[in-house]
């Protein structure tokens, strides 16, 4: 991984790869120096069963984020080449972004009251055993 | 341990009076880790001496552990329970996503007790627990359909497990089974009868936290090395590739790998029932339990027309391994693929557990070859070695008791054949089936002395096969030795509890390590004590419920089909039995 952070974004390579074992949530929950899943930004639940397969759900570092918009007190800044950072001094706790994301990839700390939005660090990809996610460049950065 | 980690939470349930309590048990998990540690003082606690194990007052203890949550393969339950199979100590593991579920819901261990009278299902959150009428969904005839309507009707998808019996627990089969995860199983010694006998169809545990190590930068540390061992070095790569399934093969060529009721250890179809031919021809999709990157879990797709219209097809996602493979596939003589994925299958759907299954149809199909039963009991069904169809209808009458058979086989090989005769050839060890191993005396006699009679209780079959390698000619004296030492360390693996196929990363230091990041300053002398202590109340429920070394019965049939170690000698097993019983004697005397 050379670069982390704001040029980049994650990629969801291939779901039929995923086992469903959830290292990459452990991980993500990780980064506080914590263990367990409440502080997961990335989320892997089968589809009804896991002999249906997986579905990981993350932020997909929209041009246009339904979140931002959704947010009364823009907490939620747009990154230039897409996707969200979460001004936490902002944030009221509403849970509207949550709402509005389209595909469930907003998830909430419980224990602060906050959204969990993906920070694009990739530390979750060191530890997926399968590839199934990336870290990408950002779209501004590939045209 | 972790000032404040809600591990010490111990939930109780009670379903005769629909109640539920929280009480916090720090002095147990504290000092004995968590898992079997404080799970075998809890049910010292609850069961009361001498019941019958499907009355109310038998109750179901589920605990996890230290590591659970922490570190990667620490992915197990432990499920503490009198045995309606065996009379006596009950203690099964599963993985799916049961440890981590219960741990992120906030408890160390659940006990549940009494009955209820109409069926229901239990939601536990960290809130407390949910009654739920199960009576629509009691008698549904797969327990895939019953995970599924649990499915779609509750929340937490993702974070949650479904553990569910099928009919088998229903009708108190002995040896029924509890799914989770639809593919893993608290499979031996009959919890699912106990969920049956308290009117209990499923328990559905789920929930979100976060949980703070003592020391942060060392927890990562830590962490990044385990996973590391458990993803690059080779130590992994048999149950990470093939699966268990691998051992198919090597078994057969070694000549332990028993067919048709340990007749014989050789199967001229192993070729078609390796694990390789089987992730060639089927393997469909790969899966792992919570917080393991293993993924040991294999799951063939088996596409089938349906007869009576043409160009329908059904794909059915079927989960193999080494050992149904051994008791619905070799133990059966059957040699398709095709036809042992189809008797998988049934035992799934049912809830049963495959090892014991497949050993009782093996006895019963030997017991109808030489007369001592025949149609008239069998309700005119034939069994001949291989014939899976007729298989897949011996194991539906199994699990709704038709027949006197089957309703006697559905107490086990030992009481059928107690009822029919054929004791020589019922393989069974303490009361409970014989594993997948016909490797030496170490597999047998590991059968007979470990706490719950089964392979994983010392791992005799892998002490044979390393002998076998040396070619040293142990005494009893050594194989009773080395197999009381991997039990006790065993001990403090299941309180963690880390999943056996991890057993090669988490060496005594790298358990001491890994306990260091949750405040525990212990040396591998303190984990051995501790395993032996742990050991020792296991056995002291066993001797409080009727145990005894003297009952034990050596099926005749293991001394006549040569081992890889050749014909084995009863006086030889009978000399390791008594230094065996010494030991744990001794055991109990000197703590
Ligand atoms: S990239 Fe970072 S923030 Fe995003 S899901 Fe992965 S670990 Fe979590
Ligand atoms: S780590 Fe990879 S394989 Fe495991 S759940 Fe996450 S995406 Fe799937």
């Amino acid at each position: 991984m050379s670069q982390r952070g704001p040029s980049r974004r994650l990629e969801v390579v291939d779901v039929d790869l995923c086992v469903g074992c959830q290292c990459c949530m452990f991980a993500c929950n990780r980064r506080f120096g914590e263990a367990g899943l409440l502080k997961s930004a990335i989320h892997v639940r089968s589809a009804g069963g896991f002999e249906r397969g997986l579905i990981v759900q993350v932020c997909r570092a929209c041009l246009d984020p339904p979140c931002a918009r959704a947010c009364p007190v823009d907490a939620l800044k747009v990154r230039k080449a897409g996707g969200v950072t979460l001004q936490p001094a902002k944030c009221i706790g509403c849970g509207n972004c949550v709402e509005a994301c389209t595909v469930g990839a907003i998830f909430w700390d419980g224990e602060a009251g906050k959204p969990i939005i993906c920070v694009y660090c990739g530390y979750c990809v060191e530890f997926c055993p399968y590839i199934v996610i990336k870290l990408e460049p950002l779209r501004e950065e590939v045209s | 341990m972790i000032i404040g980690d809600p591990i010490s939470r111990v939930l109780y349930v009670d379903l005769s009076r629909k109640r539920f309590w929280v009480k916090d048990r720090s002095e147990l998990f504290e000092k004995y880790i968590g898992g079997v540690g404080a799970g075998i003082h809890l049910l010292m606690e609850e069961c009361p001496q001498g019941i019958d194990p499907l009355a109310p007052q038998n109750p179901i203890i589920l605990a996890v552990g230290q590591l659970n949550g922490f570190f990667p393969i620490a992915s197990k339950t432990v499920a503490l329970f009198k045995s309606p199979h065996t009379g006596n100590l009950g203690e099964s593991y599963a993985g799916g996503r049961s440890a981590i579920a219960l741990r992120m819901a906030g408890y160390g261990a659940m006990v549940v007790k009494g009955a209820s009278d109409l069926p229901l299902y239990l939601v536990v959150t960290e809130d407390g627990v949910e009654f739920r009428d199960a009576s629509v969904i009691w008698g549904t005839s797969s327990s895939y359909t019953v995970g599924r309507v649990i499915r779609e009707r509750e929340a937490g998808a993702g974070v949650r497990t479904i553990m569910r019996i099928g009919v088998a627990g229903e009708k108190l089969v002995t040896y029924s089974c509890v799914v989770t995860e639809t593919y893993r199983h608290f499979g031996r010694l009959g919890l699912g009868a106990v969920f049956g006998s308290k009117k209990l169809k499923a328990i559905l545990i789920s929930g979100r936290r976060s949980l703070k190590p003592v020391d942060y930068k060392l927890y990562r540390e830590v962490y990044q090395k385990i996973f590391k061992a458990l993803t690059d070095s080779g130590i992994m790569k048999k149950y990470h590739d093939i699966g268990t399934a691998m051992n198919i093969l090597p078994l057969n060529e070694l000549g332990g790998l028993p067919i048709q009721n340990l007749t014989s250890t050789r199967f001229e179809d192993a070729e078609a029932l390796s694990g390789e031919a089987f992730a060639q021809n089927h393997l469909g999709r790969r899966v792992a339990c919570a917080h393991c990157p293993v993924s040991c879990i294999h799951i063939a797709a088996l596409r089938e027309p349906y007869v009576h219209e043409p160009y329908f097809y059904k794909t059915r996602m079927i989960c193999y391994d080494y050992e149904p493979i051994y008791a619905l596939g070799t133990m059966l003589g059957i040699g398709s693929r095709e036809g042992v994925l189809k008797v998988i299958d049934e035992v799934e759907r049912l809830g049963l557990d495959a090892i014991s299954t497949g050993v009782a149809l093996a006895w019963a199909t030997e017991a109808m070859q030489c007369g001592l039963v025949g149609e008239g009991e069998t309700g005119g069904l034939k069994l001949n070695w291989g014939d899976y169809k007729a298989y897949v209808k011996a194991i539906q009458m199994l699990a709704f008791r038709e027949t006197p058979l089957f309703n006697a086989l559905a107490c086990g090989v030992d009481y059928a054949s107690s009822v029919y005769g054929g004791r020589e050839f019922a393989l069974a060890f303490g009361g409970n089936e014989m594993p997948g191993y016909h490797t030496g005396p170490s597999a047998h006699l590991g059968f007979l002395v470990g706490a719950r009679h089964s392979h994983l209780d010392a791992a005799g079959y892998s002490l044979d096969q390393r002998l076998l390698k040396s070619g040293e000619e142990a005494s009893a004296g050594k194989i009773v030795e080395e197999l009381f030492q991997e039990e006790t360390w065993r001990q403090i693996l299941s309180s963690l509890i880390v999943c056996f196929f991890g057993r090669g990363v988490y060496s005594p230091v790298t358990v001491c390590r890994a306990l260091k990041v949750l405040g525990y300053q212990l040396t591998p002398a303190d984990l051995e004590k501790l395993g032996r202590e742990i050991l020792k109340r296991k056995f002291e429920f066993k001797f409080r419920e009727g145990f005894s070394f003297k009952k034990l019965r050596i099926p005749e049939r293991i001394f006549q089909t040569p081992s890889p170690h050749g014909k084995l000698s009863r006086e030889f097993m009978e000399e390791a039995l008594k230094l065996y019983e010494e030991k744990v004697k001794a055991l109990l005397g000197n703590l």
